[in-house]
């Protein structure tokens, strides 16, 4: 019978390679599989492209006599960072690190909760927004001289000016995921009865994930903006306050070997977040 | 063949309020779908028939007018009773196509059907590719994967909603006989809406043709092809006649309304 003749195997795939162009998974081991092949060969030649220009501006740094304080040689910075780690860096940066974490997860768990609720009560997001906005435009270090007035030079302010900065863009970036889930796939859960937790856990959640994931790391590097900037203005703790501090005393390679460590900080928290989008959310490369 | 009455539409009408209009999309809308019939809805685009599926499916409920499910008052959603199949396949792409087949099972706390899902999955070619994401596989395997999953759940009454209208002709041919074949051997009522007259009259038991502006079923269509039916059918004189007199009567209800 001509309607055997299901299994249009070969002209089919053909189709599905033109498919592919949007979204949805392509074949995520091979992917993987390349991008690994193709990242050692690039981390290779960033790395040597790396050693090049520090390299460079070690030698232009000793041919020009600049002096320490006016540019802090490679060489000296990265010596610092050995010798002077544990007792000149250890601990500031624990204090930052636990300030910006206490306020990640503070502000992220408010902004996720809220996303929900403007998403199960869409009529609220009108009264919500507006705050949003303003949180998110205003720089969340102008406001800690006023919580220090109120909390003191403890670590509070700082916390509450990390999650004041973090939450909206985890809230901003999870409702947009949110509310983009597709109608059809909303109706089809219905279709089978889907309570609206059961659309939020099997549908909304896992479509709006990737938005979420970029929420979570716009929203920590606007958290370790915040820290860093928080402890320049006041307190005395943290790698800020240190920066302040070396730069007055121009202690300019300890200053450079701080700058280091707080932009390893960034780059390690971006490499997370895309680690886990990879990890998570491949279906949406 | 004639069974007892499965769907009985009264007086139906759905009209849209957007800000700047109001839109009649199905107007007093009377027809009935007895047991294991296949029904295809044709008509211009903008007709209705969509809007009627999603009446039919307690998904939006029509404006004025009722929709009974063997006797009993539509009102919600009956997700053991009705299954829907969508124009877009609507796997989810983070689930493989047997998570995906699994979900509606999930969503109702029950054990999954391994007979019958193993039994679909075979009719449907789909054996093999239980584990393959969505992504991966052809525009037609993920419409019969969606068909197999609507059929998973053992529903009286599938209703499908341009389900081929994506996909490149000589896979709509395919899909068509795979239809056929899954529904001669389950018996399913289907109400099936389409913009293809010829697909339509392939299909269909009977074929509703609707008029736009404001939605109304403007002729039935008796199709008494024999069954099981055969692709070259469709290039029978009868066939094409039939074909001429609906294509004549969807375009002329399109230019009669000015357009």
């Amino acid at each position: 019978m001509a309607t055997d003749n299901l299994a249009d195997k070969i002209p089919d795939f053909n189709s599905a390679t033109v498919n592919q162009g949007g979204n949805g998974p392509v074949d995520v081991s091979a992917i993987a599989g390349i991008r690994r092949a193709k990242g050692l060969k690039e981390i290779a030649s960033v790395i040597a492209l790396a050693i090049v220009v520090v390299t460079l501006l070690e030698f232009i740094l000793i041919w020009t006599h600049t002096e320490a304080y006016v540019f802090p040689k490679p060489t000296a910075i990265i010596r610092s960072l050995f010798t002077d780690f544990p007792t000149l860096y250890w601990k500031p940066l624990t204090q930052t690190v636990q300030t910006f974490f206490l306020g990640l997860i503070i502000g992220s768990t408010i902004g996720l909760s809220l996303a929900v609720l403007v998403t199960l009560k869409p009529g609220l997001d009108i009264f919500i927004s507006p705050y949003i906005i303003i949180l998110v435009t205003t720089p969340m270090v102008a406001l800690i001289p006023f919580l220090m007035l109120k909390f003191g030079f403890g670590m509070t302010p700082r916390v509450i000016a990390i999650s004041l900065a973090t939450g909206p863009m985890v809230m901003i970036n999870s409702a947009t995921g949110f509310r983009r889930t597709n109608a059809e796939l909303i109706a089809l859960g219905k279709s089978y009865g889907a309570t609206e937790f059961q659309l939020f856990r099997k549908i909304r959640f896992p479509f709006a994930l990737p938005m979420i994931i970029v929420g979570f790391m716009v929203g920590s590097i606007f958290g370790l903006l915040t820290a860093v900037g928080a402890e320049m203005v006041g307190g005395g703790m943290g790698l800020g306050n240190r920066l302040i501090y070396f730069s007055s005393l121009v202690q300019m390679s300890q200053f450079g070997a701080v700058l280091v460590i707080v932009a390893t900080f960034g780059v390690g928290i971006y490499s997370f977040f895309t680690f886990i989008n990879r990890k998570w959310a491949s279906w949406d490369a | 063949m004639a069974q007892a009455t499965r769907i009985q539409i009264t007086d139906v009408s759905k009209i849209y309020q957007t800000e700047t209009k109001t839109v009649e999309a199905v107007k007093n809308f009377t027809e009935s779908v007895k047991d294991g019939e296949f029904v295809c809805v044709v008509g211009a685009s903008g007709c209705g028939k969509t809007t009627l599926l999603w009446c039919l499916s307690g998904l939006h409920p029509a404006t004025s007018g009722t929709v009974h499910i063997d006797g009993e008052l539509l009102t919600k959603p009956l997700p053991d009773r009705i299954g829907m199949v969508f124009q877009d396949s609507n796997l989810l792409p983070w689930r493989t196509l047997i998570e995906n087949i699994e979900l509606p099972f999930q969503i109702k706390k029950k054990a999954v059907n391994r007979k019958l899902v193993d039994e679909l999955l075979d009719v449907a070619g789909l054996k093999g590719f239980e584990n393959s994401y969505p992504g991966e596989l052809s525009g037609g395997m993920k419409q019969r994967g969606s068909i197999v999953r609507a059929l998973a759940q053992d529903p009286e009454v599938l209703l499908m909603d341009e389900p081929f209208g994506a996909l490149d002709a000589f896979t709509r041919e395919e899909m068509n006989l795979f239809l056929l074949k899954v529904w001669e051997r389950t018996r399913k009522t289907i109400v099936f809406v389409t913009h293809s007259i010829s697909e339509a009259i392939f299909l269909a038991d009977r074929v509703w043709v609707m008029s736009p502006r404001p939605g109304r079923l403007s002729r039935i269509v008796d199709v008494d092809f024999p069954r099981p039916r055969d692709i070259d059918l469709q290039f029978e004189p009868k066939f094409i006649e039939i074909l001429k007199s609906i294509r004549e009567d969807v375009e002329g209800s399109k230019s009669g309304k000015g357009q």
